[in-house]
């Protein structure tokens, strides 16, 4: 019942971006290569339904693979970052370089190396996606209460034992703020990587679908997939921002700092 | 337990502790109060082994040795709870045991009994954020004796709570107290909670601390609650405030 309250207000905003759109686009009679209206993008999405959807599953399942490779890395980077000052000195301005990265630019390269298809795609997705992974976990990892550490230090406990029953549990607030922003950037980087890597026969995602829809002058098509590709980006926000609620609601964060 | 001549300089040049005796004998009750800055966590934090003394020994007779697998002999109290939010009453208190590797059938059952002691018996299953902060508190205390220590420390331990949580608390500590045996060294800024709990109070001067006033408290050993009443009981707060005023002073 509130999760339909909250969802009116956005909803009635939608309807009346939509409305408006479609009567500027009509009244002023836009070229519909140039701005179609929603309803021409309705049908296109209609007409292209099947192609929509395989390419919403094909991204789907490079995003998913370059997400569930940030979630893991990136965890995994983050412990060894806070597993030593020095450690963190020497290696921390890597992952800063990785967010740099100009993914479009390096794309290329990632063909060399992993060919065209869905492994370069997932590497681009992954690329793109695991910095805030990184930096959010090990922010984390760095914020444990020092009171615990010491109490782990008086009771004698053991360097695993410390991250997997303190620092661990105690970082995954920030994991999931990380894992949150990484989720919609997977889908982006997925994307790109379809534009460099990607294949245009059988197993084409989103992005090729947004290409050879703008090499056609379909640009109803192409707002299509644009949405088809953002809502990808939403559902896997969702499930993670669910997962991440679940797994917190018994500690809301008042209580994780006494 | 014998400290004698310990020493801690901070960098930055601040010195905390220049050469400070104690002795505190097994099994006793001892309060510690001074100044705020004085070195009292400081001190507290060397004992426990958390910080080295820059000179000087701390020597436990018998030895406090914590040997890997068996029970760690010494538990320190915070002033706030320190819980661990994602895990229940039950689990926070076994916590300790768990890190020492005593398997879970056993640690429940020493947690159950703990928190049954300190009245939180039918809140074992709840989490932190459900607690209030004088139930947080009992759950910590419940922690640190889990493990049955022979040497409990508590810094300002109750100071966050209400005057009556606090007083059924340190009611509630004599009684483990006296049960368990172990020695305590309580740091407290309150002198009515130190002169109603301890044996024996220290006063400590400023930094660098010195002691300043170390006395066997002339009260009876039985402390109930009318003692806050009781003139020789306000005697002897005055004797600690005297020399709590002189060490700030100094
Ligand atoms: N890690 C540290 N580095 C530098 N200075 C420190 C450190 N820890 C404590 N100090 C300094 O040492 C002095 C004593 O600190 P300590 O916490 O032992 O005092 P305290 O007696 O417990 O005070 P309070 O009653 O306010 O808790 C303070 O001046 C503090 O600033
Ligand atoms: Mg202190």
């Amino acid at each position: 019942m509130k999760a339909l309250r909250d969802a009116l207000a956005p909803l009635a905003a939608l309807v009346i971006l939509l409305a408006l759109w479609e009567t500027v686009a009509r009244v002023f009679s836009f070229n519909p290569m140039v701005l179609p209206p929603p309803s021409t993008i309705g049908l296109e999405a209609s007409r292209s339904a099947g192609s929509l959807l395989s390419g919403a599953l094909s991204t789907g399942r490079s995003a998913l693979v370059g997400f569930g490779l940030s979630t893991g890395v990136g965890v995994l980077a983050a412990i060894i970052l806070s597993s030593s000052r020095v450690l963190e000195r020497a290696l921390y301005p890597y992952a800063l370089f990785l967010q740099m990265v100009p993914i479009i630019a390096i794309a290329p390269v990632l063909v060399v190396w992993f060919g065209h298809g869905a492994r370069a795609v997932a590497v681009s997705s992954f690329i793109v996606s695991v910095f805030p992974v990184i930096a959010n976990t090990h922010t984390g990892m760095r914020s444990v209460d020092p009171a615990l550490r010491d109490m782990f230090r008086l009771y004698g406990a053991r360097r695993v034992a410390t991250l997997w029953k303190l620092e661990l549990p105690a970082s995954l607030p920030h994991l999931f703020t990380g894992l949150r922003v990484a989720s919609g950037l997977s889908v982006v980087g997925a994307i790109v990587g379809e534009w460099v890597a990607g294949v245009v026969e059988g197993d084409s995602g989103l992005g090729i679908l947004v290409l050879v829809a703008n090499r056609q002058g379909n640009t109803a098509l192409v707002f299509a997939a644009v949405l088809a590709a953002s809502a990808l980006g939403l559902l896997l926000f969702g499930a993670v921002s669910l997962t991440g609620e679940r797994m917190l609601r018994r500690w809301h964060p008042s209580a994780s700092g006494s | 337990m014998r400290i004698s001549g310990i020493r801690r300089t901070f960098s930055g040049g601040v010195s905390v502790l220049d050469g400070l005796d104690l002795d505190v004998a097994a099994g006793s009750f001892v309060a510690l109060v001074g100044p705020s800055g004085c070195g009292k966590s400081t001190l507290l934090r060397m004992v426990a082994g958390l910080d080295r003394p820059d000179a000087g020994t701390l020597t436990f007779s018998p030895p406090l040795e914590h040997t890997p697998g068996a029970r760690p002999p010494i538990a320190f109290v915070f002033q706030d709870a320190h819980l661990l939010p994602w895990r229940s009453v039950l689990d926070n208190v076994a916590l300790p045991l768990e890190l020492a590797g005593v398997p879970a059938p056993e640690r429940h059952a020493s947690a159950h009994a703990l928190l049954q002691e300190v009245g939180l018996g039918d809140a074992t299953s709840r989490y932190p954020a459900q607690l209030s902060g004088g139930m947080r508190m009992r759950v910590s205390l419940a922690r640190a004796l889990v493990t049955r220590p022979r040497l409990l420390l508590l810094d300002e331990p109750f100071a966050a709570l209400d005057e009556l949580t606090r007083n059924r608390l340190d009611d509630q500590l004599l009684a483990l107290w006296k049960e368990l045996g172990m020695t305590v060294l309580f740091v407290t800024h309150s002198l009515s909670e130190a002169a109603y709990l301890a044996e024996r109070v220290v006063v400590l001067s400023r930094r660098p601390a010195r002691v300043m006033l170390d006395r066997r408290l002339a009260l009876p050993p039985e402390r109930l609650p009318a003692l806050r009443a009781d003139p020789g009981f306000a005697r002897e707060m005055g004797l600690l405030l005297q020399a709590l005023e002189q060490g700030e002073a100094a």
